[in-house]
């Protein structure tokens, strides 16, 4: 099933597939390479579905990439680069969101849902702790029929 | 005519479909044993009819008859006969009917192995499975019918995707589905008891093995679509996050979760209510998944409104079917008695917060997935949820856990005593620390996070180790009478032990695929040696091959090592002339501890290829472990005890059939 929604993207924007960084875009310095692939895992391939630029064969992450490398060798920090992409082409190439206030319910509903989650089981296992007046569950008349047949099922085959 | 015969078949399967959601129902209510066994025959009937179909189907992709559209659109004389087959599912219209089919087999499961179930209880779980099926049928019938036929017929059809002629993916589905549509049956078994009004250890003792066959599946789908991720798109990552994987790993989490609570349900008669939440939601979540993978919203909101016809349909059916079930579970729920009792460190507490984890785990992924949609469809603001968001919000998740997954076996139910268990547990302890740090000073990159990885690892394989050797008494008692304890004990802790070794495997095989991957890439001509991990890989240049369906140009790299001969290395660029697609068939020489990872690019001057070479070491543990997982899964569904009505050993004599006293 992913492999048909993902299809229909390759179709559409790849022209073929196997990696992406090219021969020619790896950086002689392996410290400042390493740093572009770091980097390129963390910025969205704008033309492609849920890939970073790292991924994709798309003309347009080739030129990202080629930025980001650039900018690196003209001495840029990673912050510097991330902050230089995103003012060219907005925060969607961001693969992980910037935390602001429409942002919110993302970053911090995780940690409120395993607070809320965790304060409710709190509660529940002190409940569980108190034995509360429960009545010895009753049979009903259809699991007394059953008991008794098995019952005497029982008899006959011993 | 064949084609008829299907699309026939499967407006009769409606009509049954009514009988069994009706029927039977009316019949419980009434407590009418005529009418509720209908539901019986409704339900083997069903599957019949929808076999019928599925095999006419069948049919006329394996005859290649191209005056069906389905066919036309997917199929090609020319493919090979396997994925003729295979690509009867591998569209959306037939994939639809898979999962009907699916539907139906486990209908008419619980038809036929469910004797021992309460009469009443059967009828409605065969009744609410009766109404799932109606609704997808509806759902074929009217926007996805595969037996359209075309006219004049074309000569020759459009070819299935290269990407999907694949022994991986081709049966990635119908596991993924088994899973899927597995669940329905723990939903059915919730909503039934809701209407019944009891939830007792008998009914978890009915809904386990289900969950667990649900679950064994879509390890096993969900394992196989990621080694095919893997091996095909040609770079060697495995997990993407994608949304589409996550509406199948969304399933997956809340179906582990269930599959837990449900033991607190069979032993304890405690958390019934939140089993009975989560098998609803469990099923929820594969019908959401079945919905944003079919409805092309993922693609974005505005793609949705391109063919909203599917979407909204499936839409629908999900509301009426979760929004339903949650309504009768918010009148009934409150009924439900309130069973055993424990203390807050126990196995019953441990397992609280299992869920407490998987369940707030499930909703991060959920999250994470929807809100790139939701806050589109609101605000008009796109913003892009990728692995980064994932790994740092998923993994501190699930790091409790696999800390967890070693105590919480060990402690007793009721109450327990957790220094006792981190005393029995020293072995462990020393074990993940020796490892941690191992790793910590041997690592080459990031050595903390190697270290971790390890560490939680092998804290996991060590909790599994002394759990199973504090129950067989190894080392206590004399070391005979322990391996006859050791085989005494019940198939089902086997399978917990089996599943959780599993995952520390899965857990080491990420570490090292993050930590230790190394990679090269270069333009290389015939002739050149390349260098990687210690290995001397020699570029022999590429030869053009012609495939069934296919031309390729095919790679030879001779792998040595210290100049002694390793292996011979053959990857491929594959070039379908009828969908004009190019595909990659990476090479892969795995030592079981490692890959060594080659793929051939496109030609960039006279003889010289863009030439990728990964050494990816312990990612083969990683199908390995989710094999071992699924191992556990089926060991633990062949426990005697959820071999319901084989509890002793007698009453399988056939003249002890108990058939006679009903």
């Amino acid at each position: 099933m992913r492999a048909l929604a993902v299809l229909a993207f390759l179709l559409a924007f790849l022209p073929g597939l196997a990696g992406a960084v090219q021969p020619d875009e790896v950086l002689a310095d392996p410290a400042l390479e390493s740093r572009a692939r770091e980097i390129s895992k963390g910025l969205r391939c704008l033309v492609c579905q849920n890939e970073s630029i790292d991924e994709s064969n798309a003309t347009l992450a080739r030129d990202l990439r080629l930025l980001v490398r650039e900018r690196l060798v003209g001495g840029d920090s990673n912050a510097e680069v991330l902050d230089f992409v995103v003012q060219r082409y907005g925060d969607f190439v961001l693969l992980s969101p910037p935390v602001r206030p429409s942002t919110w319910l993302l970053w911090y509903g995780p940690f409120g849902l395993l607070l809320a989650g965790a304060i409710a089981a709190v509660f529940y296992l002190r409940a569980q702790r108190r034995p509360a007046a429960v009545a010895e569950p009753e049979l009903t008349g259809e699991e007394r029929r059953r008991i008794e047949a098995l019952l005497a099922d029982e008899d006959r085959n011993s | 005519m064949i084609a008829e015969i299907g699309h026939y078949a499967l407006v009769l399967a409606l009509l049954v479909g009514c009988a069994q959601a009706l029927l039977p129902m009316i019949g419980a209510a009434r407590d009418e044993a005529g009418l509720m066994a209908v539901g019986d025959t409704a339900a083997i009937g069903q599957f019949a009819l929808v076999a019928v179909s599925f095999a006419a189907l069948t049919w006329a992709y394996v005859t290649s008859d191209f005056s069906v559209a389905n066919v036309v659109a997917n199929s090609h004389s020319a493919k090979p006969m396997l994925y003729k087959v295979t690509g009867v599912w591998g569209n959306h219209e037939g994939s639809m009917l898979l999962w009907v089919l699916i539907l139906a087999f486990f209908g008419a499961l619980v038809a036929a192995f469910g004797r021992n179930l309460p009469p009443s209880l059967k009828a409605r779980v065969l009744s609410v499975q009766g109404m799932i099926g109606i609704g997808f049928l509806l759902f074929i019938l009217f926007t996805s019918n595969p037996f359209e036929r075309v006219f004049p017929p074309p000569l020759d059809g459009n070819d299935l995707n290269p990407l999907l002629q694949d022994p991986g993916l081709a049966f990635h589905p119908p596991f993924l589905y088994l899973g899927y549509v597995g669940f329905s049956v723990a939903f059915s078994f919730a909503v039934a008891a809701l209407i019944e009004g009891r939830v007792d250890p008998a009914w978890a003792r009915w809904v386990r093995p289900w969950t667990l066959a649900a679950w064994t599946a879509l390890t096993l789908g969900i394992a196989m679509g990621s080694w095919w991720a893997y091996y095909e798109l040609g770079w060697g990552g495995w997990w993407f996050w994608d949304p589409v994987e996550n509406a199948s790993f969304l399933p997956w989490l809340a179906g582990t979760a269930l599959l837990h609570s449900a033991i607190v349900v069979e032993k304890r008669d405690a958390l019934k209510s939140w089993t009975v939440l989560l098998a609803i939601l469990t099923f929820g979540l594969s019908l959401m998944g079945t919905f944003l993978v079919r409805s092309g919203i993922l693609t974005s909101v505005h793609a949705f409104a391109v063919d909203p016809e599917r979407g909204t349909f499936v839409l629908v059916l999900l509301a009426i079917a979760v929004g339903g079930s949650l309504l009768l579970y918010a009148l009934r729920a409150p009924s439900l008695q309130q069973g055993g009792l424990f203390q807050p460190v126990s196995r019953e507490g441990a397992l609280v917060l299992n869920n407490l984890l998987l369940a707030t785990a499930t909703a991060t992924v959920l999250l994470g997935t929807l809100y790139p949609l939701l806050l589109d469809a609101m605000t008009g603001e796109r913003v892009s949820v990728g692995p980064p968001f994932f790994n740092a919000t998923f993994i501190p998740l699930m790091t409790p856990l696999v800390l967890l997954m070693a105590i919480g076996p060990m402690m007793a139910w009721k109450r327990a005593d957790l220094a006792g268990v981190l005393g029995r547990l020293w072995l462990g302890i020393g074990v993940t620390v020796a490892a941690a740090l191992g790793t910590f000073f041997f690592a080459t990159k990031a050595p903390v996070l190697s270290a971790f990885g390890i560490g939680l690892g092998a804290w996991l394989m060590m909790g599994v180790l002394v759990d199973w050797a504090e129950r067989a008494r190894l080392f206590r008692v004399p070391l005979g009478d322990a391996l006859r304890r050791a085989r005494g004990l019940p198939r089902a802790a086997y399978g917990m032990w089996i599943a959780h070794a599993g995952l520390a495997i899965v857990i080491f095989g990420m570490t090292g695929d993050i930590l230790w991957k190394q990679e090269v890439v270069v333009a290389a001509r015939p002739g050149q040696q390349i260098a990687i991990a210690g290995y001397d890989i020699r570029f022999e240049g590429v030869v053009q091959v012609d495939g069934k369906n296919y031309q390729a140009e095919r790679a030879h790299f001779l792998v040595r090592r210290n100049g002694d001969y390793v292996a011979d290395l053959y990857p491929e660029r594959r070039f379908y002339p009828v969908q004009r697609m190019t595909t990659t068939e990476a090479a892969i020489r795995s030592t079981g501890l490692a890959d060594l990872y080659a793929v051939i690019g496109e030609a960039t001057g006279e003889g010289v290829h863009t030439v990728r070479l990964y050494h990816n070491p312990l990612v083969p543990w990683l199908w390995f472990g989710a094999l071992v997982m699924t191992a556990g899964g089926l060991v633990s569904l062949f426990d005697r005890r959820l071999r319901v009505g084989a509890p002793m050993r007698k009453a399988r004599q056939p003249d002890a059939l108990p058939a006679a006293a009903e």
